[in-house]
């Protein structure tokens, strides 16, 4: 069973290393400029020169896709780490101190997310204003339950353990305990919770930006790409296809490694 | 008198464990009509596999078994999976150790009762449940009729145990296998389930494989008592013959387990 | 009953508290509607007449409940850019968006339960792996690009239909419906392989469970043990999952008919987003988030009809 788990492991590490790899080339280094436009060579399929083809304006797919899931890999990135030091903060102080700030803080976070987090993205993105900060601040706060949720269990599982109980008998300060004995712990199932906050991210930020209020000109992003795509999809399919299957990589190869991670701490 | 169970050289050999290391390993023994049969072991004896063989409950990938089990003159080990499904439940009554979970939680008392009926025969609902109580008021449950329309968490450990000897023995079977039927209840519901159990031996001349690691159980039960240790049968005797002259080590070990009031303390 | 009951309190409760929520938040947004609608240049004088109109000037509070009691009589306010009531800007809109999301959950639950039976009877190493890898590609697929992929192979592959060329429920059922069929489908896919994937794990821990050994010693074959006794039980945490699916299942289909080009509210709410205007998207925001709310009302009446032991709570 081990090995198995750890063929999940491999194959989400590998396509999500790869698309990392890819995207960090992207910020230094893409075959053409993203941005280049080329009237003589609209809407080429794929060839050696343009591997994606080239969309409505000449410009190269594949750089524009590299440029696109650069920003998307940033603002999911940004998401998850405003979610998860957050999240973290919120869940060790419920879950360590417990009592009446974990009652009141479960509360809030329980009927955030029994909410869809698109709806409330909405919400903040319409009072606050489009653009990518924004976005990325509505997102973040609304990753913020998921993770506080982990943490808090994990917390307050590890309370009861006797060696934290020992620790408090030497006399070690809460902050010390809850940071330094406890937080490490947490690490495996906060890592499992990373990879799904940022697939949830990737996925959020796909769907706003393919309904025109996510990130805003002049960056692309994924989601604004597909969106593009989708009036040339007659003459132009593998702009569409292309896009498509990018954001499907980037997240089957995270969803992948957190089912790896996920049989390997059940220790199956 | 004729033997409604014959066990003859069951060995049951897992395929995880090592090469030599037998869960059972060459038991045979049989129970005739109307006998109580103690089968005695600590953990890890092989009695529990024992008893999953006869049931038929082993899972089939993971185990190779081997040997002869005829119940009432037909062969259950070999036989295909359809021929075994008709024996369990209408020949083969089984009580297992922990009611609370042996217990659907989401289907009420009455048709978990009557579940045996369901599969083998063609009654109707009303005949099922008539049954149904009878069954219940033979395993001496209090109100069948308002127990029937009850669900499991709503009642007690020794009720459900009741319910669940009134659903092993509603067709009748002609044996009956009770795994520790006892080791999970109090020690006065103990007592009580073992009486009822007696009872339907008795008066419905029920054959009874009774499996404890609790010797005293068996003593108060049976005539009759096997001893098992690391997967092998190591005595089959009347019970006052055991109790009197232990031939085993092990056997005399077990014996002096037994937590008595009049028992000398060395 | 008394449950029921009980659940009907929770669920008036928490609708209040979702309105005084949803008006709240488009309390706190700095600036003046007013500046926004007549521009920087209007007088003083026809702003003050503008909020009169609006009732802006009344205290908050006052208006939380003539907003409410509107509510409830289906008067949802005036849009601040149209001038006209939001009421009517989604009357025709509105059943259309929510034809898709009920036409969507209805393929979820009707694909979702069989194939995850299905998946949940397969205990082999082997086809662990094959489902588990199936299931992760299908739940990696974007609905809206699903979407896309369908209006590519049905629409210009195959020419079955005209992305577009949406038919109104008002014109004929049969036409509307059968439009709706790919974009209902393309919410429902991913769902289905996230549902499959839970009610296949409940499945698989339910089998291993004492009531599953006893069953069997009945002498009851192996599917009826599977429908009669693991279901039910295996069923009761897919319940949860399902209501919250209802919620992100409406979310999807604001998404999908952009894809479709379907009239519903999505291009209202998006253009609304943009243009600030306040009533139209607190009114579907509030919409949106009643139906959450009853739906879940829903999955707790059929999580006591399936489970009786939550009844005793």
């Amino acid at each position: 069973m081990k090995k198995k788990g750890n063929l999940f492991l491999y194959i989400g590490g590998t396509i999500s290393g790869l698309m990392t790899a890819l995207i960090i080339l992207g910020f230094f280094w893409t075959p053409y400029s993203p941005t280049a436009l080329d009237s003589s060579a609209k809407f080429q399929p794929p060839s050696a020169a343009h591997i994606m083809g080239t969309d409505n304006f000449g410009r190269d797919i594949f750089s524009r896709v590299l440029d696109g899931a650069g920003d998307t890999f940033i603002i999911a990135l940004c998401v998850v780490a405003i979610g998860c030091v957050f999240g973290v903060l919120i869940g060790s102080i419920c879950g360590y101190i417990g009592g009446v700030p974990d009652l009141i803080l479960t509360r809030v976070c329980d009927s955030i997310t029994a909410f869809p987090s698109f709806l409330l993205a909405l919400v903040i993105v319409t009072i606050l204003g489009k653009s990518t900060a924004n976005i990325v601040l509505a997102l973040g706060i609304l990753f913020i339950p998921s993770f506080a949720r982990t943490v808090r269990g994990e917390f307050a599982r590890c309370r009861e353990l006797n060696y934290i109980k020992s620790a408090r008998l030497t006399g070690a300060g809460k902050f010390r305990i809850m940071f330094v004995h406890i937080l490490p712990n947490t690490f495996s199932v906060l890592f499992t919770a990373v990879t799904i906050g940022f697939n949830n991210a990737v996925l959020s930020e796909a769907s706003m930006s393919f309904l025109g209020i996510g990130i805003q000109p002049p960056f692309a992003s994924l989601g604004s790409m597909l969106s593009d795509s989708q009036a040339y999809l007659h003459r132009a399919p593998w702009y569409a296809l292309c896009t498509g299957a990018v954001i499907i990589l980037l997240i089957l190869g995270f969803s992948l490694l957190s089912e790896g991670l996920q049989r390997m701490n059940k220790g199956d | 008198m004729a033997d409604i169970l014959r066990v003859e050289d069951l060995r049951v050999h897992f395929k995880d464990a090592a090469p030599n290391r037998f869960a059972v390993d060459g038991v045979s023994f049989s129970i005739g009509e109307g006998e109580i049969l103690g089968l005695v072991g600590e953990s890890g004896s092989g009695k529990t596999v024992t008893a999953m063989s006869i049931s038929g409950l082993l899972p089939r990938g993971k185990a190779d078994v081997s040997g002869h089990i005829t119940l009432d003159g037909s062969e259950i080990l070999q036989c295909p999976e359809a021929e075994l499904l008709d024996i369990l439940g209408e020949e083969l009554g089984i009580v297992f150790q922990e009611p609370m979970t042996s217990m659907n939680p989401v289907m009420k008392i009455g048709p978990q009762i009557e579940e045996c009926l369901r599969v083998h025969t063609k009654m109707s609902k009303a005949q099922r449940k008539e049954f149904a109580i009878e069954a219940m008021m033979m395993a001496e449950l209090d109100e069948p009729e308002k127990i029937y329309n009850r669900y499991p968490h709503e009642l007690s450990g020794g009720m459900l145990q009741r319910a669940m000897i009134a659903a092993a023995i509603i067709s009748r079977p002609k044996l009956l296998l009770a795994d520790e039927p006892t080791t999970a209840l109090d020690v006065t519901i103990q007592a009580e389930i073992l009486q009822l159990l007696q009872r339907l031996n008795r008066e419905y001349n029920m054959a009874i494989l009774l499996i404890s690691h609790n010797l005293h159980v068996v003593r108060k039960l049976c005539k009759r008592v096997a001893v098992m240790q690391r997967g092998k049968l190591i005595e089959d005797r009347p019970v006052d013959e055991i109790f009197n002259d232990p031939r085993h080590e092990y056997t005399q070990k077990l014996i002096a387990a037994i937590p008595t009031r009049d028992k000398k303390l060395y | 009953m008394k449950y029921a009951a009980k659940k009907l309190c929770t669920l008036i409760i928490t609708l209040f508290i979702v309105s005084l929520l949803a008006f709240l938040a488009f309390q706190v947004i700095p600036g003046d509607p007013t500046t926004q609608m007549l521009g920087t240049e209007a007088t003083e004088e026809a702003r003050a007449a503008l909020r009169a109109e609006l009732g802006l000037d009344r205290p908050v509070h006052i208006r939380y409940f003539e907003w409410l009691s509107g509510f409830v009589r289906g008067d949802f306010g005036t849009s601040y850019s149209y001038r006209i009531p939001v009421s009517d800007m989604l009357a025709d809109k509105l059943p259309i968006t929510f034809i898709l999301t009920i036409m969507s959950f209805a393929f979820t639950v009707i694909l979702s339960i069989p194939l995850g039976i299905l998946a949940g009877s397969a205990r082999s190493k082997v086809m662990d792996v094959i489902i588990t890898v199936i299931d992760q590609i299908t739940m990696s697929i974007p609905a809206f690009f699903i979407g896309i992929l369908a209006c590519f192979i049905f629409g210009n592959i195959f020419a079955l239909f005209v992305p577009g060329d949406f038919v109104s429920y008002k014109e004929s059922w049969g036409a509307c419906l059968g439009y709706m069929v790919l974009p209902a489908l393309s919410i429902a896919i991913p769902r289905v392989a996230m549902t499959v994937r839970m009610l296949r794990s409940s499945i698989l821990s339910e089998s291993d469970k004492d009531y599953v050994r006893t069953a069997h010693s009945r002498g009851n074959h192996r599917r009826a043990i599977m429908v009669r006794h693991v279901l039910k039980n295996a069923l009761i945490p897919v319940i949860t999952f399902l209501a919250v699916s209802a919620a992100e299942i409406m979310t999807g289909s604001i998404i999908i008919e952009q894809v479709f080009t379907i009239p519903g509210i999505s291009r209202l709410l998006l253009t609304s987003i943009s243009g600030r205007d306040f009533p139209v998207v607190q009114a579907i925001v509030v919409i949106i988030a009643a139906w959450i709310v009853i739906v879940n009302f829903v999955a707790d009446l059929l999580y006591q009809l399936v489970d009786p032991r939550i009844r005793l709570k």
